[in-house]
């Protein structure tokens, strides 16, 4: 298992997929009035971190992302990805590429397409395997996740823990620098969530990609991440950064330990102040 | 399209048809079909033939159309056993096939790239929405001027009026595919022409056949109004003219009969629709998405 | 606040000239005229042979015997007769359709009892029922109402019947848990659920009403009055050999079912305020 996982994806030990993001703002123009989502944004994401980003709801965070991906455009600043611009002062967009792959929030497997149609999707168009090689190795990808008895079944057809798991699994069949992941486990159940987490940890011990993880779930945050980035309120900056010094490999034992609670009192703290403050200006938007 | 049926075909096979087909049963549904039905044909057979009640007796009651149907020497010259039936039913679905295939060769690309482009968009789309909002049967005379002979004008006006469905479903369908596919697709590396062939297209195939059936829908009904206009054969013709020279139970029949191969056309699109998008087939059989 | 929204109706005033959309529209359109005049006047698009569109009248043509045309009583009077024929029908097939919807989507008996006759007769096109309703009426006017009636018809059950089936149950279980009564069901729930699909039931079947009425003027020919609606005219004007009076009244109707349509998302967009978000 392992001796294939490393032929995949071999980034950890290379050390790719740093991201430094200095002094980024965006402001966005709906229908005339100008918004400001990011103002003077900096964040430096080592190569082979995990970066939490937690925040209230509508702050920015997927702006963020969105920008890194190359959805959508920044106003200033700039972000680098290992050193290169991705998108800066005269390249307000980044391009969008399989060095960085995102997993959507509701899901955003092609529905049309088998798991494994799915998987072998993005080394195809590249341009990277043929056919029948793309589809050997993501039959064989989804074998290691626990997915080899679905791997010709639709998306529609199975949980979305399944079309999750499948969904990184396209991802890494790309072996991507970095992982971007939007709120992925957002409408689970604690259950499944646990179940969800655990098999990210796996892979990420196994892979050491670097991951940019956006949530609202303060336990998932902790728990997953090395360090956990909290923003402000619209228009979002860096408010507080929570490092979390606890070792890898990680399981569900940490959930009830000391260290775990004391983090995510901290944190806690800093988001709560964050979203009262969003409340209020929501409410006075509406006003 | 919000009255689109929703059940999709159960996956085949005789073990799953029957299985279904004795859980109907034990439903009152079909009993209160074979009710229905029969008011209908009874209230259909007193009024017509029966009682004869004015207005009703002017058309011809369902007896009296049966038994001309199936007879081997029809008193109006028409029923199952003569030619001329079969050359009427044939003409009007190869105008049909004829139509809708050419309809549906231009439409899908048209709305895949309307949908796909705002700039094609921009350009093609007001042109469409000046000519839509005119009736089909407008273009009657002008069909007649701008082509020869009786085929081309019937089959134009077929095509003129599901083209315009098609096109316009298949660029809704585009437009409603989720944001998140296309950026999936990016992010996977994909060039225009992947996402064109593994987004667009598929993204849109259920507008599209909902439009395809509704275009089938369409394309029946200008046929039919064309040929009663100005046809030479086909079943609006064997309506219209029926009607002129008084043999109404013929007219009745070619009416039936218009109704049932119409109902045969649409079922033909959706099973090819069916099969076409297996992946929502097997999702619904799921009770899934 | 009273500055903001100022601002924003310049915006829009603005972006009315300046909006690229609307540009790239009026281009297109324009080229398409122009080819055409060519087309007409030359049959030749600058070495290349016209197809089809060679033979119609020129634009400039349309357009002067329209202005002739509006001073004429006649066309106006077959404005008024199809804009009679469509608003009867439509409004007995409203009438006549909406509570058969209702009733079809609230009784599972009354549904499984005439749902099926409805769809065996449904694929018959209505116009198919001209001849048969030329018989059975007594004058050609009741004839053309009965057929447009039967276009909408048919689309306003479905849709009524689709739109009422599709609400969601949570919504009637607390209702009804807050003791509301059959009555205040159908009336405070259903009703309003169904409007959305009685208001595209009512689109349609509007579309589907113009091209009805049309082509019965065109089979009946007009009714017994001379110059008997838009269909009539087209037909008449036709048959004179007055090819850009043909096309007078293809516009004319066009124009007839596009204000028709507007009026009826207009009243949908008054009687329902809580779909105006946008």
């Amino acid at each position: 298992m392992s001796a294939t996982a490393a032929a995949v994806t071999g980034n950890g030990a290379s050390g790719k997929g740093a991201i430094s993001i200095r002094n980024v703002t965006k402001i966005y123009d709906p229908g005339g009035a100008d918004v400001l989502a990011l103002d003077d944004c900096s964040l430096e994401i080592a190569s082979g971190e995990v970066c939490m980003i937690v925040g209230p709801s509508g702050c920015g965070k997927t702006t963020l992302l969105n920008a890194i991906a190359g959805f959508h455009s920044i106003t200033e600043g700039q972000i680098d990805l290992d050193g290169e611009m991705l998108c800066g002062p005269g390249k307000e967009l980044a391009t969008q590429g399989a060095d960085r792959v995102v997993v959507f929030q509701n899901g955003a497997l092609f529905p049309w397409k088998t798991l494994a149609e799915n998987v072998a999707y993005g080394p195809i168009v590249q341009g990277i395997m043929n056919k029948a090689e793309a589809r050997d190795k993501a039959e064989a990808l989804l074998a290691e996740a626990g997915l080899g008895g679905v791997a010709d079944k639709y998306p529609g057809e199975v949980s979305s823990g399944m079309a999750r798991r499948a969904e990184i699994v396209r991802a890494l069949i790309n072996d991507p620098k970095v992982l971007l992941l939007d709120e992925p486990y957002r409408a689970m159940d604690a259950l499944t969530k646990s179940i969800m987490h655990e098999s990210l940890l796996e892979v990420y011990d196994r892979t050491k990609v670097t991951i940019f993880f956006i949530t609202h779930d303060l336990e998932e945050a902790i728990f997953l991440g090395d360090r956990v980035v909290v923003m402000t309120t619209r228009p979002a900056r860096t408010k507080k950064i929570v490092d979390v010094k606890i070792d890898r490999p990680r399981d569900y034992r940490l959930l009830s330990s000391e260290e775990f609670r004391i983090l995510v009192q901290e944190t806690k703290e800093a988001v709560h102040e964050e979203a009262v403050k969003a409340f209020e200006a929501g409410e006075r938007e509406l006003a | 399209m919000s009255n689109q049926s929703v059940s999709g075909r159960p996956p085949s096979g005789l073990h799953y048809f029957l299985h279904k087909s004795r859980k109907a049963l034990k439903t009152p549904m079909p009993y209160l079909a074979f009710i229905g039905i029969g008011i209908w044909l009874l209230s259909y057979f007193l009024l017509n033939e029966y009682w004869r009640v004015s207005p009703f007796y002017k058309v011809p009651g369902p007896v009296e159309v049966v038994t001309e149907w199936l007879n081997k020497d029809p008193i109006w010259g028409t029923s199952l056993f003569t030619q001329d039936y079969y050359i009427n039913i044939w003409v009007s679905c190869r105008r049909i096939f004829i139509a809708f295939a050419i309809a549906t060769g231009l439409g899908v690309p048209l709305g895949l790239f309307m949908g796909w482009s705002k700039k094609f968009k921009d350009y093609t789309f007001p042109i469409l929405e000046t000519l839509r909002p005119i009736p089909i049967l407008a273009w009657v005379p002008l069909a007649i001027v701008m082509f020869a002979g009786f085929e081309t004008p019937i089959i134009y006006l077929a095509t003129l009026a599901s083209f315009f469905v098609t096109a316009l479903n298949t660029m809704l369908g585009v437009e409603s595919i989720d944001e998140s596919y296309f950026r999936a697709a990016g992010c996977l590396g994909s060039k225009k022409h992947h996402v064109f062939l593994n987004v667009v297209v598929p993204g849109a195939l259920p507008f599209i056949f909902t439009g395809l059936q509704i275009s089938i829908g369409v394309a029946w009904f200008s046929l039919v109004a064309a040929e009663m206009i100005s046809g030479d054969f086909g079943l609006g013709y064997m309506i219209m003219d029926s009607f002129m020279v008084n043999k109404y139970t013929t007219m009745v029949m070619a009416m039936l009969t218009l109704g049932f191969v119409g109902w045969i056309t649409s079922a033909m699109v959706r099973a090819a629709g069916n099969r076409m998008m297996q992946w929502r087939e097997r999702a619904l059989g799921q009770g899934g998405v | 606040m009273a500055q903001s929204s100022k601002n924003k109706k310049d915006g829009k005033l603005k972006s009315l000239f300046t909006d690229l959309t609307l540009r790239r529209g009026v281009f297109s359109i324009v080229i398409f005229l122009v080819l055409w005049e060519v087309g007409f006047r030359f049959h030749d698009w600058f070495g290349i042979m016209v197809p089809f569109i060679g033979k119609i009248d020129a634009p400039s043509l349309v357009a002067a015997r329209w202005s002739e045309v509006v001073f004429k009583p006649g066309y106006w009077e077959s404005w008024y007769l199809s804009f009679g024929r469509v608003f009867f029908g439509f409004m007995v097939a409203q009438l006549v359709g909406i509570p058969v919807g209702l009733l079809m989507a609230v009784n599972k008996y009354f549904r499984g009892m005439f749902f099926p006759p409805f769809e065996i007769l449904r694929p018959i096109p209505p116009l198919a029922w001209v001849p048969a309703s030329i018989i059975f009426w007594p004058t050609t006017e009741l004839s053309i109402m009965f057929v447009t009636f039967l276009g909408a018809f048919y689309t306003i059950v479905i849709n009524v019947l689709g739109g009422a089936r599709s609400i969601d149950v949570q919504y009637l279980r607390a209702a009804q848990s807050m003791g509301a009564t059959q009555w205040d069901l159908f009336r405070k729930i259903i009703l309003p659920g169904t409007l959305p699909s009685i208001f595209i039931g009512a689109a349609v079947g509007m579309g589907i009403t113009w091209e009805v009425v049309l082509a019965a003027e065109m089979i009946s020919g007009g009714g017994q009055q001379s110059g008997g609606g838009l269909g009539f005219f087209i037909w008449s004007s036709y048959m004179g050999g007055v090819m850009d009076q043909v096309i007078v009244g293809m516009i004319s109707i066009g124009l007839a079912g596009y204000i028709s349509s507007s009026l009826i998302r207009y009243v949908g967009y008054i009687s329902m305020p809580w779909k105006r978000m946008f």
